[in-house]
């Protein structure tokens, strides 16, 4: 049997996790029988780790005055007890509704969380291309990526038997750090996007809350160290029984 | 009881990006004020444009395509005024105090300033933004197999100036 020669730009794919699958155990097979070029490899990924080590320390840090675009909303006086915010995502002008609102400046806190993770799933559940950074055929890398990232274990659900398969997940920056994005999708192509943090402090829980506005629903909730915020442009029902599935599997 | 903001106040998409963009200019000029220049520069020139974002698109390789745009036309710029980036030298050192422990990383700094501009650009876009091979072509406006050769041979240049240095070493030992 013979097989296709390992080209320069397959060994860099290879490095970078963009090789087809089914040449990867060639690549390997090459490699084991190359130690030189196996050397090569392993100094490339290293470079990697090594860019990462230096540079990801940045992510987290908070942006100098003059970068940052706006204040986080909830702090501003004028909006103590608004109801109703409006907002600009992808062209449209779009108003959100709290629907439970409460002046204790946690649950304000929560909310403006929650929006945030409808706000992700706005920008990211549309793309057709690159909708995650690392794909659902890599999970035990992503979870084990995003709970470095995140300084905590996340377990990803599986929300097979609710009819939504995982597609891949992401980092995004917080408004205190890193935050994680699964996304899911059905047989339809309908997307629903799982919005994990650490919460700012550990002890709480909270059932399960809802937030809406035109067309995208979140239900969200605090389980002791993670927040989590299912958003999805379904109905409320088929949002509740997917974000119960969640929560039964988080907590089984 | 219902407030509406005005535009100004809204939450704009490109916020999130921001930590990113940061990361990689920090990267690509290897100088925190000149990184967040160019960072200012660019959510400036975003922000101007952004009624030309095709909804719908990468809005993380929009930013990096005119954050590369801008990088490039100032590097150009600094070469027909090599004095003036001269005169700045000094300042910049005194900014760029690093953490004594950040040894390694100080190599890795100096490794990476020492590769050509267009062959770092790639090494970063992929390797720490982790942009597929096809979306660093459309950000650096090059073939995609100009992207490869480029990868290829920044890799292995870092690799040698990496393995040439003998703090390198000396590190590994230390550890």
């Amino acid at each position: 049997m013979s097989k296709l020669p390992v080209t320069e730009a397959e060994l860099h794919a290879y490095v970078d996790g963009m090789l087809p699958e089914a040449r990867v155990a060639e690549v390997e097979a090459y490699l084991a029988g190359h130690p030189e070029e196996a050397a090569r490899v392993a100094a490339y990924r290293e470079q990697i780790a090594a860019l990462h080590r230096k540079f990801d320390a940045l992510l987290d840090e908070p942006l100098p005055r003059r970068l940052e675009m706006t204040r986080p909303w909830w702090v501003r006086p004028l909006l103590r007890y608004a109801a109703v915010v409006t907002w600009i995502a992808l062209g449209g002008v779009i108003g959100w509704q709290l629907h439970e609102y409460n002046s204790t400046s946690s649950r304000m806190e929560s909310a403006a969380w929650a929006r945030r993770a409808a706000i992700a799933h706005v920008v990211y559940s549309p793309e057709v291309r690159h909708p995650v950074e690392v794909g659902a055929d890599q999970e035990a890398h992503l979870v084990a990526w995003l709970s470095k990232r995140l300084g905590a274990p996340l377990k990803v659900p599986h929300l097979g038997a609710q009819g939504y398969a995982l597609v891949g997940g992401r980092l995004l920056p917080g408004e205190r750090g890193p935050v994680a994005q699964f996304m899911y999708q059905d047989g339809r192509g309908q997307r629903l996007t799982l919005y994990v943090r650490v919460n700012p402090d550990d002890s709480r829980e909270t059932a399960f809350r809802f937030a809406h506005e035109r067309g995208v629903g979140v239900f969200y909730w605090l389980d002791r160290k993670l927040g989590y915020a299912l958003s999805g442009e379904v109905d409320k029902s088929e949002l509740l029984r997917v974000a119960t599935a969640v929560h039964g599997q988080l907590n089984p | 009881m219902v407030q509406l903001l005005s535009v100004s106040d809204l939450d704009n998409p490109i916020e999130q990006y921001i930590p990113r963009l940061r990361r990689y200019a920090l990267a690509l000029t290897g100088e925190r004020s000149a990184a967040d220049d160019l960072v200012q520069d660019t959510l400036e020139r975003a922000l101007g444009r952004f009624h030309l974002w095709r909804q719908g698109s990468d809005l993380r390789a929009w930013l990096f395509t005119i954050m590369h745009n801008i990088y490039v036309n100032q590097a150009r710029s600094r070469m027909r005024h090599p004095h003036e980036a001269l005169e700045n030298e000094p300042a910049a050192e005194v900014i760029h105090a690093r953490e004594p422990d950040w040894l390694e990383l100080r190599d890795l700094d100096g490794a990476l300033a020492r590769l050509p501009d267009e062959q770092r650009a790639v090494l970063l876009l992929v390797g720490l933004e982790q942009f597929s091979y096809g979306e660093a072509s459309r950000i650096l406006d090059i073939p995609i197999g100009t992207v490869m050769s480029r990868l290829s041979r920044g890799r292995e240049r870092l690799r040698a100036i990496l393995a040439g240095d003998p703090k390198v070493t000396l590190l590994k030992v230390v550890k």
